[in-house]
């Protein structure tokens, strides 16, 4: 039947349409396949989201390998909410890119352009769907060499370096995640999640097991770029093209966020992280000073992307503390945050992307007056800051509210301030933008304002609505949350 | 390097031999020591063998960068063929069993169309990677 095997068709397609892109050797046919390959996959998603809310987890055999000895791909409805967002992301990305690369991307590199973003979906895809750990390293090289790649595809000499300091750093955490995987896998003999944390359970105090919890875990952080292993992401969030940054900070860092959940409880259970190692402590004190310093950082920037980088630094801040409390309402509080500011951060990044074509600038003392000359742009500018602030009825507001209320039943309001206190920062960094676009007065910097195209308004837009909906409308985000939460940590 | 005639005369005796070779590699793969990546570096380096001694021009000529970058490809898709067809067939992908009436058979073919896919792609990366930083003054 063919719906038995979507788990790897959703794949499949993207690594049919990937290697197409570079054969047609043309910007806008790779452009065409792209979206519609991903469209396709969008749907696919969809159906199985669908299938998965009735009637449960569905597990894939590759090569027809029962599981503990061959890859498995297990969707659970953690995955297929972080396959779902991934790919909801990517499908409006697309259609926006059309015109953007256009001033961004050399010509005869753009099919190669779509090619790489595909790789990269493709391997963000993988990452979350696979239930076997050395495949979740072979997808996290997959996607992150694809993103290496595609940061350095920018014009700017910048880009290069941008790209070269990630490529040393994500190859730094990504190796640590396979030194762990080899200690893991040397005192249990077997690769498949589910396997591996029944059988870690005995041996869960031994050295080299707590070895590889804690390398694995350090390589996830840098990954995710938390706190003190951030220094990857501001630049390569400034200088890659617009489209890049916008797909990297909605999705690629959220995938660090799943795997750590997965690998925290579905791997090696709440039951060692209270024991031997206080791992959870150290997760909460390192997410608590990535939240204020994140947004301290934030507030002295001068260039609108770079000032949103740091914002994702202290928004990953609040993933993590979410993460890190091992409640429903914790953990609920975190996935929700994980869909939430994804969609935020996006569509703030293309709007920004927007802002770069038309007026061909970043930096913040040269757009004053944007909002006389770009109404509707700022205007959702506006919004997607009210979000990242947490202002109820935007969709920043529910992930927040949970994990202050999870904060505060578990005893720990001191992490409950600092939530608050990252709010308050926010207003200030997110005031900062709107002062310099809405209020300054003083000579308008900036030239001729280049008229947007259908194909960026309506991508723009549909996130900025969809900002708004998942703060009023909250069934669909929190509802699978909620469940997630409860197969996470169900046994408490 | 007109002028070193060992060299010239070596390597024009050596390279039909470490084609040939490649392509031992490449057939056995699948019982013996072997198989599609490393039979794509031989292959790969019998060209770049032949650029790097006699004419860089007209190895590029013979293999331009567009047809590699499409051949590179071609590899892939080869594999991923494989994968579509044993789903086709009505097994999971790349359950190879399905691609023949006989199991032990259909996992030998199996094996040995994504060997020559694995193959036909890193041949050309390898020719890729020479020829663009050949490229450079």
């Amino acid at each position: 039947m063919i719906s038995d095997q979507l788990p790897i068709i959703q794949i499949v397609i993207l690594l049919v349409a990937s290697p197409l892109c570079v054969i047609f050797r043309n910007g806008n046919w790779a452009w065409a396949i792209a979206t519609l390959s991903t469209w396709t996959v969008l749907g696919i998603v969809s159906f199985l989201t669908f299938n998965i809310i009735q009637e449960g987890p569905i597990s894939y055999h590759l090569g027809g390998w029962r599981p503990p000895f061959g890859i498995e791909y297990s969707l659970d409805s953690l995955n297929i909410y972080i396959i779902l967002l991934i790919v909801f992301i990517a499908s409006i990305i697309l259609p926006y890119s059309k015109g953007i690369i256009k001033k961004e991307i050399e010509h005869n590199r753009r099919h190669l352009f779509y090619s790489i973003f595909l790789l990269a979906l493709l391997g963000l895809i993988g990452i979350a769907a696979t239930g076997d750990l050395f495949n979740v390293y072979v997808f996290l090289e997959i996607s992150s060499l694809a993103t290496y790649v595609l940061i350095g595809l920018g014009r700017k000499r910048q880009s290069l370096k941008a790209a070269y300091r990630y490529l040393i750093q994500g190859t730094i955490g990504a190796t640590f995640i396979l030194i762990g995987i080899g200690f893991l896998y040397s005192m249990t003999g077997t690769l498949n999640m589910s396997d591996l944390s029944t059988r870690l359970q005995p041996i869960i105090d031994t050295r080299p097991v707590i070895a590889g919890i804690s390398i694995i875990t350090v390589g996830i952080l840098i990954k995710l770029a938390l706190f003190p292993l951030h220094l990857w992401l501001p630049a390569a969030y400034t200088h890659a093209p617009t489209v890049v940054s916008a797909f990297l900070a909605a999705v690629s860092t959220k995938v660090g966020a799943y795997l750590l959940l997965r690998f925290i409880y579905s791997i090696i259970g709440p039951s060692l992280t209270f024991d031997s190692i206080p791992l959870l402590e150290i997760l909460l004190s390192l997410a608590s000073l990535a939240i204020l310093v994140g947004a301290i950082i934030a507030i002295f920037q001068n260039d609108i992307r770079r000032l949103l980088a740091f914002s994702s630094i202290s928004q990953i801040g609040y993933l993590v503390v979410g993460i890190s409390i091992p409640t429903v309402t914790g953990l609920t509080g975190g996935i929700v945050h994980i869909a939430n500011h994804g969609i935020t951060k996006g569509a703030m990044f293309m709007t920004i992307g927007c802002i770069a074509y038309s007026v061909g600038e970043t930096k913040l003392k040269n757009l004053k007056g944007l909002a006389k000359r770009m109404p509707f742009t700022s205007a959702a500018l506006l919004i997607g800051g009210l979000s990242l602030i947490g202002v109820p009825g935007t969709a920043g507001f529910i992930g927040k509210w949970y994990i202050v209320q999870a904060a505060l039943d578990y005893g720990l309001w001191p992490v409950a301030i600092i939530v608050l206190l990252g709010s308050l920062l926010a207003i200030i960094y997110v005031g900062k933008i709107l002062e310099s676009i809405y209020f300054s007065k003083g000579e308008i910097v900036f030239g001729r304002v280049e008229k947007l195209s259908f194909y960026q308004i309506i991508p723009v837009w549909l996130l900025i609505i969809a900002t708004i909906y998942f703060g009023i409308h909250t069934d669909l985000t929190l509802g699978i949350s909620i469940e997630a939460s409860n197969t996470l940590v169900g046994g408490q | 390097m007109k002028d070193y005639l060992v060299l010239r005369v070596v390597s024009k005796l050596l390279i039909p031999f470490i084609l040939l070779f490649g392509f031992y590699v490449q057939m056995h793969g699948d019982y013996g020591p072997g198989g599609g990546f490393q039979a794509g570096v031989i292959i790969a380096s019998a060209l770049i063998l032949y650029a790097i001694i006699f004419n860089i021009g007209i190895a590029r000529k013979a293999a331009p960068m567009w047809i590699i970058t499409s051949i590179s490809c071609v590899g892939l898709l080869l594999y991923v063929g494989v994968g579509i067809a044993t789903m086709i067939a009505g097994g999971q992908f790349l359950e190879y069993g399905f691609l023949s009436t006989n199991s032990a058979s259909g996992n030998h073919t199996g094996i040995l169309i994504i060997e020559i896919g694995v193959g036909i792609t890193v041949s050309a990366v390898m020719l890729m990677i020479f020829f663009s930083l050949a490229g450079r003054r």
